[in-house]
């Protein structure tokens, strides 16, 4: 009797961590940012030298010492401690907010795609207003009826940055909708919401996961620059952002490195959120599977290299 | 074309009444608003005896804060429609119109600036990338790319302010000096903040003009380019970049549009006398028709320059037709 081969098994995760480590080596950088970010934010006040935003008045503007790692600032806090818990603060607003923005992105064009019609019409309409509205506005205002604090700014960044997304999603589920068995679903009775919950949406699933943590990036910069103008995190709340404002300028003309290791931190921090979400897209692309995601096999693009006798390009 | 020209503006008023609308009303939600900076002024600046003290009412009254809310919006929106007039600044009471319009061309320079250095830099290094791909140039490109859209620009710029300062003595002038008093000292000036302004648009058309150069080197008129035998040269540039130039032009627009609201940051960092500069100082002082006024040119702006784009791809490749 002939024996059939069965298919080795294999863990999902695992192959892609597998995938992620050999095909995209700048995306597994990436990845341990991100873990690292992570780390830093949950386990802070095990990391951070001193407590959060203690002051040491005495010993103001320091350079790095034994005591002070990078530093102190012109209050006397510890900058590294400082730039410890704002790895916290942008972890927190930097997960929530685009876990609001995503939700609601596709609530919104999806149930707008599927529904279509009149209730398409409006919303879009709406969508569109609400994207020429400046941020900025409707972040002042609610700061000015409801205060200043870390739930009204990831709730206004994860409302207003939704409208974005929304039209992609809107578009895909557009695209989903033409399929056959859409139709099938909705000819033996399937309700809207079942067939959001159980059709379209695992076939948006990679969209949703890439924009994700591609957004996640986009949130910590947008918090930086608010904080940065003076209108993000509340005062006292260490954030990168607010640690390079323009009130801390006059100080960094005596000791610039205050403007130095937070902006580093933040950019190092938005790239590897940035590689991670692109290298993620790259990997998870259904468009890009059955090759190597490559336009051209291997096997013709090492004998162009090799015929170009060029090693660096 | 036309049709589809017109069918689009027509939505423009809608928007234009929502937008409009809730930045209005939201600005009169705001408490803490303009009035008590006035007071403040007042009562701070001379000494004034007992009487002479104005209460907040005849404030109000005199700048007609005081009517209702829909009154104020009409009289507003018929003074735009009617002479151009967008009121004037509750703080200064110099005309709106005037400060936009002294402020309009430089924030229209820097983002013309901002854009062509933007595209001098990007497109060569994405086509580069995309000619090269998969090799360490690639690399470098895609890093560079990445890299441009991660850092925060306003970071980049407090370290050029500061460290040139600190290091070597050589400090970022702070004076404006506008185009038609010094043409050379002008361009001096805008050149930093322009580059600074540029960075997140490097990075994004970079990635994106290599995506598209990738596809449209795998075309068949190209493939055909290179059966006939010409240079690479020739292939890229004649056949290749033009057709990838598209989205590229597309994503300027919107670019280009969103610069216009005013690059608020870049502004205030170098002290450029521009809309964005005008546009914080007024929202915190809750100035509000500049603030209406700023909106309302912003949004039209935005709708304008996205159909502008729309239509010009249909212009760009003969292919798109418009029902």
């Amino acid at each position: 009797m002939v024996r059939v081969a069965e298919p080795k098994k294999r863990n999902a995760m695992v192959h892609f961590l597998v995938r992620l480590v050999k095909e995209k080596p700048l995306g597994t950088v990436g990845a341990i940012i991100v873990v690292a970010l992570l780390f830093c934010g949950i386990f802070a006040d095990f990391l951070a030298p001193y407590p959060m935003s203690e002051i040491h008045l005495k010993d103001r503007l320091q350079p790095p010492s034994v005591n002070y790692a990078l530093g102190t600032d012109h209050l006397g806090r510890d900058i590294l401690s400082q730039i410890i818990y704002g790895a916290r603060v942008s972890m927190i607003i930097g997960l929530s907010a685009t876990a609001l923005t995503t939700v609601l992105a596709n609530l919104i064009g999806g149930l707008s795609a599927l529904l279509g019609g009149k209730f398409d019409l409006i919303v879009q309409r709406f969508v569109d207003a609400w994207m020429c509205i400046p941020g900025l506005l409707i972040l002042l205002t609610v700061m000015a009826i409801v205060g200043r604090g870390l739930l009204q700014l990831i709730l206004v960044m994860g409302i207003m940055g939704a409208f974005g997304p929304s039209r992609m999603m809107r578009s895909a589920v557009l695209a989903i909708r033409q399929n056959v068995y859409v139709e099938a679903a909705r000819a033996v009775g399937c309700s809207t919401w079942r067939l959001f919950w159980r059709h379209i949406l695992p076939n948006v699933m990679y969209m949703i996961i890439v924009g994700f943590s591609t957004s996640v990036g986009g949130i910590i910069m947008q918090e930086a620059s608010l904080s940065f103008l003076g209108f993000g995190v509340p005062p006292g709340t260490p954030s990168w952002g607010a640690m390079l404002s323009q009130e801390g300028r006059k100080y960094m003309e005596l000791v610039p490195a205050l403007s130095l290791w937070p902006g580093l931190v933040l950019s190092i921090v938005i790239f590897g959120c940035n590689m991670f979400g692109d290298a993620l897209r790259d990997l998870l692309d259904p468009r890009l599977r059955g090759g190597l995601g490559r336009y051209t096999t291997t096997k013709a693009a090492e004998k162009q290299k090799k015929l170009r006798g060029r090693w660096w390009a | 074309m036309w049709a589809y020209a017109t069918r689009r503006m027509m939505l423009l008023p809608v928007t234009l009444f929502i937008i409009t609308i809730t930045v209005f009303g939201l600005m009169r939600i705001v408490p803490g608003d303009v009035v008590d900076l006035i007071m403040v002024q007042m009562t701070s600046s001379e000494s004034r005896s007992r009487e002479e003290i104005i209460d907040r009412a005849t404030i109000e009254h005199a700048l007609g804060l005081d009517r209702p809310f829909l009154v104020q919006y009409g009289d507003w929106m018929g003074g735009i429609f009617t002479h151009f007039d967008f009121g004037e600044s509750l703080l200064s009471g110099q005309p709106v119109s005037e400060m936009i319009l002294e402020r309009l061309p430089v924030t229209l320079e820097l983002s013309l600036m901002t854009v062509v250095l933007s595209f001098l830099i990007s497109i060569p290094i994405g086509i580069y990338s995309a000619i090269r791909q998969d090799t360490l140039g690639d690399y470098a490109g895609r890093v560079f790319a990445i890299g441009m859209m991660s850092i925060p620009n306003y970071w980049v710029a407090t370290l050029i302010i500061v460290y040139p300062s600190v290091y070597l003595g050589w400090s970022v002038q702070m004076e404006y000096v506008h185009l038609w008093v010094d043409p050379l000292k002008n361009l001096q000036i805008l050149a930093i903040p322009a580059l600074m302004g540029g960075i997140m648009s490097t990075g994004m058309t970079v990635r994106l003009l290599r995506t598209v150069m990738l596809e449209v080197m795998r075309e068949d008129y190209v493939r055909t380019a290179w059966a006939k035998g010409l240079s690479e040269r020739t292939v890229v540039l004649r056949h290749a970049m033009r057709n990838a130039m598209l989205p590229v032009v597309t994503m300027f627009g919107g670019v280009l549009a969103g610069l216009f609201g005013g690059s608020v940051i870049i502004e205030n960092i170098f002290n450029i006398p521009g809309m964005g500069r005008l546009s914080l100082q007024a929202l915190v002082q809750r100035d509000y028709p500049i603030i209406a006024a700023l909106n309302f040119i912003f949004s039209i702006l935005v709708v304008v320059s996205n159909l502008v784009v729309d239509l010009s791809y249909a212009w760009l490749d003969p292919r798109v037709q418009y029902k």
